[in-house]
């Protein structure tokens, strides 16, 4: 066969990571929320998500999982090097979705504590998740700057989950709570607007490969089609902040800054699955995997999305009382 | 740092989670049948019993799903981290299996616990009952993707050596390998049985605090009654899957056996002190030709000792005590499910002492799936693939200081994850109408 298998593969995983990235971070966002809420509104918050999160966490799953088989040499470097991220990030992922199943059945201070528990892993993970993203796109540079760069992803990372987070409560519930979202929503746009605004000029400082790829005129006008793109989206989100517009926009607007930064970050590393090291095609797995792969997943994603939408469907609307009522 | 040291905490750490994380799917994958069956029982008769059962034990359901989820998690990170070198040399077989199981069944099964978990009320009666039937066809097809690439390092088959890699030959072949059938059908029987006393226990436990409960009554006599079928059909299954064993990975078969040298008729060592230094048994008490009539069926057959494959072969004592552990429990199993049986077809409330008993053998499943499984893999070594990759050349390069304070981490987390076991608890004490 001719047609290029790992080149296949990287978009499958692009899309799955963006997959996880927008859907458990709207469900990240959520708890991260929680402190901001009263008791009966921290349960709708928890009903909005509780029918989908196990499916969103699984987009992870498949996401590291088509690192892992089609790109096993880039998932030895990739998790060695940001192996401490990654084992604070599962140990928040493991609180959270211990503490969101303890919280609907303890009482007193029990609840409390589940509750707290259900913040912090929320929290912890989602700044992990922004760490890693920080050290994989400088190509895990020594230094402190680099450390320092990290961390400021995973702020804006946790910025952008709010934003979700905020924007999925706006679509999800109605009266008090939908205000408050409204405000949410408000306070994590400009975290996302400041922190979008830092990552893109010092993603280009940071790394000459990324700078050499926006900055060849006259291509760069052309690329400038997506921070302009963002900006209007961010701008649309901003506006659709306020009752009287459809419940939909901020979320679908919120998303769509997702799609854009997600093209945008493609685009910087591209070809490359390790920056700097290791092209997507040096570390694929041997054609034969691929291609029986491939198989599976030609057949098996469209039933995935098909399902998914069904069960999107059947839980649609207003979320109006707790969970196991 | 240490190889010898990086070995030992890779080991630990995958160990201590890949032990961990084996409960959960070992009771999700028979219990989401049991849900399945509790599920149709409510919608032909209507009876308030079954659907207290079902609410009850979906709640159960969806804790050890999550608990399974977030520790597999856990573990697709560390297939690279701790074991790169297995991904390096089989990671073109082992990756497309384990790409299938995310494929057909991660995303089949979370979605639709969705449905069911919530969708009571949301989605026609039928609709919800086959959202019920795809979370359990969906935890069984995992056991299907994972028992397969479990069993292929047991014994490969189906691959081709493309310089120092392994690709696949024929993919029928390497899921279908010689031990697959026998590893499933004993798998997926242990998860049967774990549900099986997880709810009989659970419910005898129910019984205990309030004597006349419909709903633990009736959950009790199904768990028995299944119980009851699969313990016998399980021992059959064993006996085969020993039998398969001694075919293709005859070490272990000598390690459980305790046989340090080939002999004639050899006796079955029914308990004994392995010693390691001497190479011989202790406080040995035997049934003269027992090994030889039961792996040959002829009382003078002979039987390889681990003589024959020095240095290549397992540590005795895990292998010889996990056996033993497991098939005590699963004699005891037996026993104790046809008995109930037996108690319930004459009627009657069942005497106190026998719901005791019940309720102490709750997470017995759990603790010979747990010795089974040490058996198997610890058997398998040196190997991490039989015949093709040492384990020892697996690990990889990890500080150890990483591998040391993620360890700790994930130590201190497990323990607060395991009481995932009180909610069923302080549910079952629940009356049923809360539940």
């Amino acid at each position: 066969m001719n047609i290029d298998l790992p080149l296949i593969f990287a978009a499958l995983m692009g899309i799955s990571i963006l997959a996880y990235v927008v859907l458990d971070g709207y469900d990240l966002g959520v708890g991260m929320l929680m402190p901001a809420a009263t008791p009966d509104e921290q349960n709708l918050m928890v009903a909005s998500i509780g029918p989908f999160w196990d499916a969103n966490e699984t987009w992870l799953v498949l996401g590291i999982g088509l690192l892992l088989v089609a790109f096993p040499k880039a998932h030895g470097v990739v998790l060695g090097e940001l192996y401490l991220p990654v084992a604070v990030m599962l140990i928040g992922l493991m609180f959270r979705g211990v503490a969101f199943e303890f919280r609907m059945k303890a009482l007193g201070w029990h609840a409390e504590l589940w509750n707290w528990l259900f913040w912090f892993g929320s929290f912890v993970a989602s700044l992990a998740q922004g760490f890693m993203l920080g050290r994989y796109i400088t190509g895990f540079e020594p230094g402190a700057g680099y450390w320092l760069f990290a961390f400021i992803v995973g702020g804006s990372v946790c910025g952008g989950y709010v934003l979700l987070g905020a924007t999925w409560l706006v679509l999800r519930t109605e009266g008090e709570l939908q205000k408050k979202a409204y405000a949410w929503a408000k306070w994590g746009l400009l975290w996302v607007a400041l922190g979008v605004a830092l990552v893109s000029i010092a993603t280009p400082l940071a790394s000459s490969t990324v700078y050499d790829k926006w900055f060849d005129f006259p291509r760069t006008l052309w690329l400038m089609i997506l921070p302009a793109a963002s900006l209007a989206a961010g701008v649309w989100v901003w506006r659709s902040l306020r009752p009287g517009i459809a419940d939909w926009k901020p979320f679908a607007g919120t998303v769509a800054i997702y799609v854009l930064a997600f093209l945008g970050l493609a685009y910087s590393i591209f070809p490359y699955v390790v920056v700097d090291r290791m092209t997507i095609w040096d570390a694929a797995s041997h054609d034969s995997a691929l291609e029986f792969m491939l198989w599976g997943a030609a057949i098996v994603l469209p039933c995935i999305a098909g399902y998914t939408v069904f069960s999107y469907r059947v839980f649609r609307g207003k979320v109006r009382e707790a969970l196991y009522e | 740092m240490d190889a010898a040291e990086a070995l030992l905490l890779a080991r630990a750490q995958f160990g201590l989670n890949i032990a961990f994380h084996i409960l959960f799917p070992s009771l999700t994958i028979a219990l989401a049948w049991f849900l399945v069956y509790f599920r149709v029982r409510y919608e032909r008769s209507r009876d308030p019993a079954w659907l207290a059962t079902y609410k009850l034990w979906i709640k159960v359901f969806a804790l050890s799903f999550a608990m399974g989820v977030v520790s597999g998690i856990v573990m697709s990170f560390q297939f690279g981290t701790n074991w790169p070198g297995f991904m390096n040399k089989v990671g073109n077989i082992a990756g497309p299996l384990l790409a299938y199981e995310v494929l057909t069944a991660f995303f089949l099964e979370a979605t639709f616990l969705g449905v069911m978990l919530f969708g009571m009320n949301r989605v026609p009666a039928w609709l919800h009952i086959l959202s019920t039937v795809i979370v359990a066809v969906g935890t069984s097809l995992s056991a299907f993707w994972i028992l397969a690439l479990n069993s292929w390092m047991h014994t490969p088959a189906g691959h081709i050596m493309v310089g120092d890699v392994l690709i696949a030959g024929d993919w029928l072949q390497v899921i279908f390998n010689p031990s697959f059938p026998y590893r499933i059908t004993h798998m997926l029987l242990a998860s049967g049985l774990t549900a099986s006393f997880v709810i009989a226990g659970l419910s005898a436990w129910r019984l205990l605090r309030a004597p006349v409960d419909d709903s633990a009554m009736k959950t009790l006599r199904a768990a028995v009654l299944v119980a009851a079928v699969l313990a016998p059909v399980q021992i059959y299954v064993g006996d085969l899957h020993g039998l398969n064993t001694l075919e293709h990975q005859p070490a272990k078969i000598a390690a459980i056996e305790a046989i340090w040298e080939t002999e004639k008729g050899a006796p079955l060592v029914l308990f004994a002190i392995p010693n390691e230094k001497e190479r011989r048994n202790d406080y040995a008490i035997e049934i003269p030709k027992g090994a030889a009539l039961i792996l040959k069926h002829d009382a003078e057959a002979e039987l390889k000792g681990l003589n024959e494959f020095e240095p290549d072969r397992p540590p005795v004592a895990p292998l010889f005590f996990g056996f033993r552990l497991m098939v005590g429990i699963g004699v005891g199993m037996l026993a104790l499910a046809w008995f109930g049986a037996w108690r319930l077809r004459r009627g009657g409330p069942l005497p106190r002492p026998l719901l005791w008993i019940f309720a102490a053998f709750t997470f017995s499943g759990w603790i010979a799936t747990l010795a089974g499984w040490i058996v198997t893999e610890v058997g398998r070594q040196p190997w991490l693939v039989t015949g093709i990759l040492r384990t020892k050349d697996a690990v990889g390069h990890i500080s150890g200081a990483q591998l040391g304070a993620s360890l700790t981490g994930y130590v201190l987390t497990a323990p607060k994850t395991l009481s995932a076991t009180s909610p069923a608890r302080s549910s079952a004490r629940a009356s049923p109408v809360t539940c």
